[in-house]
């Protein structure tokens, strides 16, 4: 019936990672926006990788686990995907929104096992902006206690992070210099909040459509 | 099998300092937080807010002595520290929720509040959120600067960059099974020293007895070793600087110039340019970082001077 599911832990959080496609060669790891969850099957405009297809669940969402009490921060899920990682060995990656940033975080931070990042539309890809914002503090969600996912926790804290600038583009140039690829990040959406804007920018960057971003990661070792 | 430890004295007392008349705890969406109070429940509140990877009793010098003074002193573990719970997650706006939810449990009528170090930075936000419920803060060297951030050149700081988020990932890769190292209490009384250099070590001692737990094979901290110094994240000094000047209560903001590890280096020049309209700073020479450890009686008379301002 359904697809395999392999559970990672990650710190106190099971995270689901869900094989989506069998085949050989490196993975295409599916990182989903914000509230939403690994597609239950590989996207047609995707179907063209020629190797395998996974997807995580990032905390909270999907069919991992709900933490108590909020907290949600990118690093955080960056470190959800270097658990991905650790099992799947060297990966493409392929976010969506709030998974593009992710995506694009953890290209910066192990080089060495994200063969080429591409960065696309989808929900939660600004955050809460290049600056803070107002503050607010909100003490009750009135969440059930199923833990149902998406967390409404990480619904709230993850469309308020703040994204500058100048720390995205770090990490891309990272993921440039420290992977060896001519071209370690793809950006094939239309929306380009600041983050984005500063990280097209840099050496290493292209922006391209999604056929030629798979086409170009597919090809390199 | 290890022989047994040799039976050890395991009682420690500090000059001055007295635990809390009361504890209690409050659910904060699922974790448990410790809430400790001193004095008269039914006089006016003040809540003392601890440092990152301190705990409430730190406050076991200061609270007493507002407390003989007439106040209902309130101080809390925050989550993952002390003998609150640990979480999955921990996040500043985490900390600050928290805060709310504990300030909740205190009155509904704006009350004073008293941060150290992260504490402050916690409490500043705080006040900007929920300004109705703040009648006056203090903040005991919790204003961030960019003074101990050491200046090296861009390919450098690249490079330090890429070490330190290899090393925080791979902490993250274990941290499913990471336990505290047991020790003696002087051991950990020495392991902590190296955060707090300037503190007596009877001091920390007598803390070891508080945070941390007796286990078979010896005592460890009961603090979170999933935590690590330093923000995970692109946090910046001047996003607590840029809380200052929107306060609308009598703010408080006292230095100590000695430089420490664990403090900011922040210079009374650094806070004057962002003080609020009914802020002062006061600079005290000669006392490092843990201003109300080394100076309980000078920073109590401080607070209560400010609080009888702000009444």
């Amino acid at each position: 019936m359904s697809a395999p599911v392999l559970r990672l832990q990650h710190g106190r959080v099971s995270l689901a990672l869900h094989q989506r496609r069998d085949g050989e060669g490196r993975p295409l790891l599916l990182l989903h926006g914000l509230g939403e969850r690994t597609p239950d099957a590989v996207p047609e405009p995707l179907a063209a990788w020629p190797g395998p297809v996974v997807g995580l669940d990032l905390t909270g969402h999907g069919a991992s686990d709900v933490p108590a009490g909020g907290g949600y921060y990118c690093e955080a899920l960056m470190g959800d995907v270097d658990a991905a990682l650790a099992h799947l060995g060297p990966c493409t990656i392929h976010g969506r929104g709030l998974g593009a940033y992710v995506g694009l975080l953890i290209a910066g931070a192990r080089p060495a096992l994200v063969r080429g990042a591409i960065l696309a539309d989808g929900p939660g890809l600004a955050g809460g902006g290049p600056t803070p914002p107002s503050p607010a503090v909100v003490t009750s969600l009135g969440s059930s206690p199923s833990r149902a996912t998406p967390d409404p926790w990480a619904m709230l804290e993850l469309s308020r992070d703040v994204r500058p600038p100048d720390y995205a583009a770090t990490y891309a140039r990272l993921a440039s210099v420290n992977s060896g690829l001519d071209v370690a990040v793809a950006v094939v959406g239309v929306n380009r909040p600041p983050w984005l804007e500063a990280v097209v920018q840099e050496p290493g960057v292209v922006a391209c459509s999604l056929p030629e971003a798979l086409d170009r990661f597919a090809a390199v070792d | 099998m290890d022989a047994p430890e040799p039976l050890e004295d395991e009682t420690r007392t500090y000059p001055g300092a007295r635990r809390p008349d009361r504890q209690r705890r409050v659910d904060a969406n699922g974790i448990g937080i410790a809430v400790y109070e001193w004095g008269d429940p039914r006089a006016r509140p003040v809540l003392l807010t601890h440092g990152g990877f301190d705990f409430a009793a730190t406050f076991d010098l200061l609270a007493p002595l507002l407390a003989d003074a007439g106040l209902r002193v309130v101080a809390w573990d925050q989550r993952g520290h002390g003998s609150s719970d640990h979480a999955a997650l921990y996040a500043f706006e985490a900390d600050v929720r928290d805060a709310a939810i504990v300030l909740d449990s205190i009155s509904p009528e704006p009350i004073d509040v008293v941060g150290h170090s992260k504490g402050g930075s916690v409490l500043m936000q705080l006040a900007n959120a929920l300004p109705h419920r703040v009648r006056s803060l203090v903040n005991l060297d919790g204003v961030p600067s960019g003074r101990n951030v050491p200046d090296i050149p861009d390919h450098q700081r690249t490079k330090l960059m890429a070490d330190d988020l290899t090393a925080r990932l791979d902490h993250r890769r274990r941290v499913a099974t990471l336990q505290r190292k047991p020790g003696t209490i002087a051991e950990l009384a020495e392991r902590r020293s190296r955060m707090n250099p300037r503190l007596d070590r009877a001091w920390l001692e007598y803390l070891v007895t508080i945070g941390a737990r007796r286990d078979p094979d010896g005592w460890r901290w009961r603090i979170d070793p999933a935590m690590q110094m330093g923000g995970f994240g692109p946090w910046r000094p001047e996003w607590a600087l840029m809380r200052l000047p929107d306060l609308g209560m009598p703010v408080l903001a006292v230095l100590g110039l000695e430089p420490e590890l664990m403090g900011w280096g922040t210079r009374p020049e650094d806070v004057e340019p962002h003080l609020p309209p009914d802020g002062r700073v006061v600079a005290l020479d000669h006392v490092g970082h843990f201003v109300h450890i080394e100076q309980p009686r000078l920073i109590a008379d401080l607070i209560l001077e400010h609080l009888e301002r702000a009444s």
